[in-house]
């Protein structure tokens, strides 16, 4: 083996994420591996707690994505009681659900992984960030995407107590209601979602699919892998964040799965490393065959794309036009890793649609809104699908309701393995004859920036926000080039 | 002049303490304008090095979120320590050890075997855990390592002043901000939130009668609390008689208690203990088995009343079997 390259946050010297890429004497890429070097235990402290604090203590695993933390905690808590919520409280709790799908979403699109497109893939790293992509869609659009991504997080502040930790979930309910005055502000801001969504996958189509280049890299072989593919999925399979079924296709878009959160066990496995503190998720009926794809490999991937690949459908008509031509353009299901952004922004118009339909429900200000616990807790499962994919909390109880076991799989997790093999992928792909230009280190990074990587749900840093540093190394472990920059 | 340099940097937290400041929105334009970012790995380009090569205390102020967890998380810690006039421990895990401190409870052995052999999806027959040092098929990895207690920032380092809240809300922040700036500095170790507990600015305060007494304590799952009265008056454990105020009460109007993670009132070291004497100044009972339904009902006591503040307190973590 001739050199060797790290890819690491800074932060991370210190800590929170890094990729290394070995290569072999004629400078090709050898062999790369993506390790998360941290752990908080939350499975182990959680026990000892009382069940009903959970909502409260588990959105802490990530101040990026709590909301969706604390409603899968808070559908743990329905099912360990077995207390169906007052169909006031679970259309609320998936309005607060839909603001904050959507307001994730389009941080990504436009803060974080947007800017390889927007900016562009090889642009100078100072540029491919918020900054570069005002300076090209104009500062006005940049402020409209400040504001309209406050305004909801005031919607989920308004209903959820808090934006950073939610705390209005409860078994069977939520703890505040929805008043016509509030109902009405609440659409007003839903209507304007919808604009912006579209809006945004216009400037999709402009900017990328316009762009050959582009879009020769969304459907270039670096930048794609044949998996299974997970979802959350309504009665009539389509996609649904906040209930549902789990949905699993094969990488020829055959339904291989469809199974009751409930009974996750008997689906998923995990499988351990000894060189990284995440584990990696495979299909049980499957099996574990290594860092491989095909049908023969459990593998599988969660998260937009994943999510679209899953389910036959949208059900709102405005993202179901976009669900149809994104599968006209890509074919069905879509492998390409990179079009994770394109199914992102279809899902965020999805969300403003329902966040609308649920506004301009008068329901939602009926104050009935919590049914009591009756029986002695015992087991509960709680799945939601979380912006970087499918989220299961599973806690067991003694009969007092406190926890006795807890297992979290959580979104980015679910993706673990994938993004091991999507970074090994783009990397023998880019890198060639030890040349690791800037540029193309970048587009190794995109391969997994594409998955919007929760580390702070997996190991606690922002999301796609991780300044890298990367070191080559030669044969003899001296350093030769340094290159720091932001991704 | 030359703007002042700030930095800030995460250690074991969630992230949300960074949204916190994104969600200054228009106003963290200001504070850019006015100061010279050096260091703020969410948003700006790392410079770690450049750090290395400043001058001892040349950074104006350093923010610092999140609890220490790892060596890394430590020498870093140590590093901004030196390089900084102030020191602010922003947040609840920096200030208190947090949610993550509730893992004091246990050791690094103890939650490795639960995450990665123990727990009912994983399959490991071999029993593999992390390591720091590995070598695989040839490629020598590696790992930091994972201490066996959560400490604050305080227990690493000497910290000038406190943000306090999970996350702080940005009125908070940007008051903590501006005094920095224009130089009106509280006194040493004070926390940037009012000397009050949350019951003195509780807006459930006026409808308290005179004098409470407890004589069951209720779940909050099993009760519908009336949105106007006190959670202690109807028996809901709340933290609010042993913890600072100044986070906007947003629990409270979400009608939820208080978990107390903006930490202790000025003059009490111990959270927990505080809110446990203020709960047996309010207990009724009269005869044992009164006594014995009062304190039945209280569940979890260490976890309800060490929530956010377990590596902080006099406790600080479990007794390690020997």
């Amino acid at each position: 083996m001739g050199k060797k390259v790290t890819i690491e946050p800074v932060t991370r010297l210190e800590g929170h994420g890094k990729i290394e890429i070995f290569l072999d004497n004629f400078g090709d890429v050898e062999k790369a591996f993506f390790q998360v070097p941290e752990l908080r235990g939350f499975e182990k402290f959680s026990t000892g707690r009382l069940a009903e604090e959970m909502p409260r203590i588990t959105p802490k695993i990530c101040g990026v994505c709590p909301t969706a933390h604390h409603m899968a905690s808070t559908k743990t808590l329905d099912d360990l009681y077995k207390v169906v919520p007052p169909t006031a409280a679970k259309k609320i709790r998936e309005l607060i659900y839909s603001a904050f799908m959507f307001e994730d979403h389009i941080l990504h699109f436009f803060f974080l992984g947007g800017p390889d497109f927007i900016v562009g893939p090889q642009a100078s790293p100072e540029l491919r960030n918020i900054l570069g992509v005002i300076a090209t869609v104009g500062l006005r659009t940049g402020k409209k995407v400040i504001r309209i991504r406050k305004k909801c997080r005031d919607i989920i502040t308004l209903l959820g107590g808090r934006v950073i930790h939610p705390v209005c979930g409860l078994p069977g309910g939520i703890s505040r209601g929805v008043s016509e005055k509030e109902r009405k502000e609440i659409l007003k801001t839903a209507e304007e979602t919808v604009e912006f969504a579209q809006f945004a996958l216009k400037a999709f189509e402009d900017i990328v699919l316009k762009n050959e280049e582009y879009l020769n890299l969304i459907v270039g072989d670096i930048y794609k892998h044949k998996t299974y593919y997970m979802g959350l999925v309504d009665d009539k399979n389509r996609v649904n964040f906040y209930d549902g079924d789990i949905r699993v296709v094969d990488p020829s878009g055959k339904k291989f799965a469809k199974f009751k959160p409930r009974d996750y066990l008997d689906h998923i496995e995990e499988h351990v490393e000894p060189w990284s503190y995440m584990k990696f998720p495979y299909l049980k009926n499957v099996g574990w065959k290594g860092f491989v794809d095909g049908k023969k490999s459990g593998v599988f991937r969660v998260a937009p794309l994943a999510r679209l690949n899953a389910a036959t459908g949208m059900a709102t008509p405005l993202a179901q036009e976009e669900y149809e031509k994104l599968f006209d353009t890509l074919g069905k299901p879509a492998h390409n890793t990179l079009a994770y952004h394109w199914a992102r922004l279809v899902e965020a118009l999805y969300a403003a649609e329902r966040m609308k339909e649920l506004a301009e429900d008068t329901e939602i200000t009926d104050p009935h809104i919590r049914n009591f616990p009756t029986i002695e807790p015992k087991e509960g499962v709680g799945v939601v699908e979380a912006p970087r994919g499918t989220l299961f909390h599973h806690y067991k109880t003694d009969k007092r309701g406190k926890i006795t076991e807890c297992n979290l799989i959580v979104a980015t997790v679910n993706n673990a393995a994938a993004i091991c093999m999507s970074i090994e992928k783009a990397a023998k792909g880019l890198i060639k004859k030890g040349n690791v230009s800037d540029g193309l280190l970048n587009m190794v990074e995109m391969a997994f920036r594409a998955y919007d990587p929760c580390f702070a749900c997996a190991t606690h840093s922002l999301p796609g926000h991780m300044p890298l540093q990367v070191r080559i190394y030669d044969s003899l472990g001296k350093i030769h080039k340094t290159v720091t920059r932001n991704i | 002049m030359r703007k002042p340099k700030v930095a800030f940097y995460w250690n074991a937290s969630c992230g949300g303490c960074e949204e916190a400041v994104v969600d200054l929105g228009l106003d963290i334009l200001k504070v850019v304008e006015a100061v010279d970012i050096v260091l703020w790995p969410v948003a700006l380009d790392f410079k770690y090095k450049h750090i290395e090569t400043m001058k001892d205390g040349e950074i104006a102020v350093s923010f610092i979120n999140g609890a220490i967890r790892t060596q890394e998380q430590e020498n870093i810690t140590k590093l901004l320590r030196r390089k900084s006039k102030l020191v602010v421990a922003f947040g609840s895990c920096a200030h208190l050890g947090g949610i993550p401190g509730l893992a004091n409870f246990w050791d690094a052995e103890q939650i490795f075997n639960t995450v990665y052999k123990s727990l009912p999806s994983v399959q490991n027959p071999e029993g593999v855990i992390p390591k720091t040092n590995v070598n695989v098929d040839g490629y020598e990895l590696t790992l930091p390592e994972f201490y066996d207690t959560v400490k604050t920032l305080d227990q690493v380092v000497d910290v000038d002043y406190y943000l306090p809240g999970c996350a702080p809300p940005p009125d908070l922040i940007m008051g903590a901000l501006t005094s920095i700036l224009e130089n009106k500095l509280p006194e040493k170790c004070s926390v940037f939130a009012p000397d009050k507990s949350l019951c003195d600015t509780c807006p459930r305060g006026e409808n308290k009668p005179q004098k409470l007494s407890i004589k069951k304590f209720q779940r909050i799952h099993m009760v519908q609390p009336d949105p106007r009265k006190c959670f202690l008056e109807q028996g809901i454990f709340c933290l609010g008689p042993a913890t600072r105020s100044g986070c906007g009460e947003r629990c409270i109007n979400a009608n939820m208690p208080c978990r107390g993670c903006f930490g202790p009132i000025k003059g009490t070291v111990d959270q927990g203990d505080k809110i446990l004497s203020a709960i047996a100044s309010l207990a009724e009972a009269r005869t044992e088995q009164e006594e014995k339904t009062l304190f039945d009902s209280l569940e979890d006591v260490a976890g309800q009343s060490y929530m956010y503040s377990l590596p902080s307190s006099l406790l600080h973590r479990k007794r390690k079997e020997v």
